[in-house]
């Protein structure tokens, strides 16, 4: 069977597992429709949340950015993992007992407060419309290179599919559909890693063959990548870091805080039945999500090392001297893997010194012996460009795996943007139908109205995340970033605040939300754009790039909330304390006890 | 606020505080301010500051919260406010 038929039959199946599970649930009441009725298992959840959490960009993109930043990329792996820790200990259990559908619900009753609740909601909604963006195109790119359709056909088909499960299931569809999304991502992650790992080390568990021996060496294969790339006039792959130290410290905390702050995230932990469940549950999504984020380092590394030795194979399996002519490879014996990728644009080869052999080392090297040895050995610039999303679509191709591990890839990225983007939905579609229809428009409405105004909102978010898709705005690239900035500098502190300082109050928690929204909006538009429109960008009115203290705009977020718990606690100092019965309220969500399953009442 | 649910609080804060310790030390401390000079000591084919930044600080984090799981329901017990 050709590689077409066997793609198509692979994401086929995995399409009709998802509408089979549409079909058997369906969500009857608001209960069902927000919370997946309450009683969903911890360890299901965990599942649950780590195919809603792990986006297209974990899959499809992660792995090649840690292979192009080395060391430093272990700032996504510690950043995306650690807030967990945050998340369970933090925020999940209590929200739990608290006992209401929505993040911003819990911010308006803790804050007694429309505004605060509806400040709530705009941060959601941007941070959530943010993000979902990458998610649409994500489904897009799958469809393009994998299916052989265009990506605007591919975006029209994922739509259908969602439209199927989350508008008629809500988060009871959505639940279960995101647990059969996890199987299939993690199982066309792991089996090429596995492969990959076996090739080049002999041991089948990546996360032990990243620190193995190279088949037939004496040799480590970190130590073995750490010579070969410095000889090529990379930086060392176990030490370079992203920036300078201080930026890989505020970066890392930024997406700590950011997780632990994300509503669609946050919002899973409401469908377990206990608090307790909510603890363990939290435990259980970071092992789930952990089988992919401790496979991506080795995969990042084997990867570099594979594409290494393509491209001079007696460097990295022997040790022949790099600058050797004989070294690099002809184009013309470039293997299969590298004409189908370069069909596609992700993978360039120009020859420019004209010798017919493919050059790919770091042009851009500041070390002068090494300048002198590239000059030495004729070469005039790096001649292949690799595209960083290629380390994890083309792998299967580069271990000469069967094909349909190939179409399990491609059904494993699909898994994982349709995952995220039906959890990103549901929190949107909440916010819309319980915060804004029922709790500021029409708090008299009935449960059934409420229901078909949740599936309205739904279908609506739908088409608007679909037109986003096959519209992206210019800005789509940043935008990932901003969602992460958003919810550190404006949710995670309001929250984090309204459980464990019983003296705070709305005025507090309002200019706190707004005042740490602002600074990093300030601060990433001043490298961006005023919402990313290219040419406003205002870098002189802060002093330049990275002004702070030399600081990304995406590592902003830990900043703005900092902003956030200072400026909320020095209103609070100012303003009247809270009224008593909120601090009883506050009490009450600190202790487990009474817990029951979660309603909407205002 | 009486004496028994400030117990609670004041054991639930202490068990917050040592988790926060270790989560600080695994990940900022060993994986970013200290993983040059944990590099000089090799795990397996691994420099250990970078395999605290890319796969250890992963491992620490589960076991945490697990960790945490299981002492907030004895502290929930102890101070019998847990769920029946």
């Amino acid at each position: 069977m050709d590689l077409q038929t066997t793609i198509y039959i692979v994401v086929g199946l995995s399409f009709a597992l998802y509408i089979g599970i549409a079909i058997w649930a369906r969500a009857g009441s608001t209960a069902e429709f927000y919370a997946a009725g309450g009683g969903v298992h911890p360890v299901t959840n965990g599942m649950a949340t780590a195919a809603d959490w792990m986006s297209a960009a974990s899959i499809i993109s992660m792995a090649g950015l840690i292979s192009n930043m080395g060391y430093g990329g272990g700032l996504f792996l510690m950043g995306w993992t650690g807030g967990y820790v945050l998340l369970a200990m933090l925020l999940a259990p209590y929200l739990r007992k608290f006992g209401k559908f929505t993040v911003p619900q819990f911010i308006g009753d803790r804050f007694y407060s429309k505004s605060a609740s509806t400040v709530a909601v705009i941060c959601l909604l941007t941070a959530s419309i943010t993000y979902i963006i990458g998610q649409m195109t994500g489904v897009g790119v799958a469809f393009s290179r994998f299916l052989g359709v265009s990506s605007d056909t591919g975006i029209y088909v994922g739509m259908a599919i969602v439209f199927a499960y989350a508008v008629f299931g809500g988060m009871k569809g959505i639940t279960y559909t995101q647990v059969a999304q996890y199987i299939v991502l993690i199982l066309a992650y792991t089996i090429p890693a596995i492969f990959i790992s076996l090739q080049l080390t002999g041991n089948p568990i990546p996360q032990l063959g990243l620190g193995s021996n190279l088949v037939g060496q004496d040799l480590s294969l970190l130590a073995k990548l750490d010579q070969v790339v410095t000889d090529l006039g990379f930086g060392k792959y176990t030490t370079t870091t992203a920036g300078s130290t201080l930026n890989m410290f505020v970066y890392t905390m930024s997406l700590m805080i950011g997780t632990a702050g994300l509503p669609h995230v946050i919002m899973r932990f409401f469908t377990v039945p206990r608090v307790k469940d909510a603890r363990s549950s939290a435990g259980w999504a970071l092992v789930f999500i952990a089988i992919l984020y401790t496979t991506a380092p080795a995969v990042a590394a084997m990867a570099k090392t594979n594409l290494i030795r393509t491209v001079t194979p007696g460097v990295v399996m022997s040790n022949a001297d790099p600058y050797q002519a004989g070294s690099q490879i002809e184009y013309e014996k470039r293997p299969d893997w590298m004409k189908r990728w370069e069909a596609t644009g992700l993978l360039k080869f120009e020859d420019k010194n004209g010798d017919g052999r493919i050059q790919y080392y770091n042009d851009k090297s500041e070390d002068a012996a090494f300048k002198t040895k590239a000059e030495t050995a004729g070469w005039k610039g790096n001649e292949l460009t690799v595209n960083a999303d290629i380390i994890v679509l083309a792998n299967p191709e580069i271990a000469l795996l069967p094909n349909w591990v190939i179409a399990l890839v491609a059904a494993g990225g699909l898994a994982a943007a349709l995952s995220t983007a039906a959890g990103l939905l549901m929190a949107i579609s909440a916010a819309v139908s319980h915060d804004l229809i029922k709790g500021v428009f029409k708090p008299d409405i009935s449960e059934k109205g409420e229901l078909m105004a949740g599936k309205i909102s739904m279908a609506v978010a739908i088409v608007i995340a679909g037109w986003l898709g096959l519209n992206p705005p210019g800005f789509a690239a940043g935008t990932v970033a901003l969602a992460f900035g958003i919810a550190a500098s404006s949710l995670f502190p309001a929250i984090m605040m309204g459980i464990f300082s019983k003296k705070m109050n709305k005025e507090g928690a309002i200019a706190g939300m707004l005042a740490g929204l602002a600074v990093t909006l300030f601060y990433v538009f001043a490298h961006k754009g005023i919402f990313f429109v290219k040419g406003t960008e205002y870098l002189d009115l802060i002093g330049g790039a990275n002004s702070f203290f030399g600081i990304t705009p995406e590592a902003f977020g830990a900043v703005g909330a900092l902003f956030n718990f200072i400026v909320a606690f020095v209103v609070d100092k100012v303003t009247k304390e809270p009224p008593e019965h909120i601090q009883h309220m506050v009490e009450a969500v600190r202790i487990p006890r009474g817990a029951k399953a979660v309603d909407g009442a205002h | 606020m009486d004496g028994k649910s400030a117990g609670y609080w004041k054991a639930t804060l202490g068990l917050l505080t040592k988790i926060l310790i270790i989560w600080f030390a695994v990940s900022f401390g060993a994986g970013i301010l200290f993983a040059d000079a944990l590099n000089g000591i090799h795990l397996g084919g691994y420099p250990l500051g970078f395999w605290f930044a890319q796969q250890g600080s992963i491992y620490v984090f589960i076991a945490l919260i697990f960790y945490y799981a299981k002492k907030m329901g004895d502290i929930d017990r102890e101070f019998d406010v847990h769920e029946d």
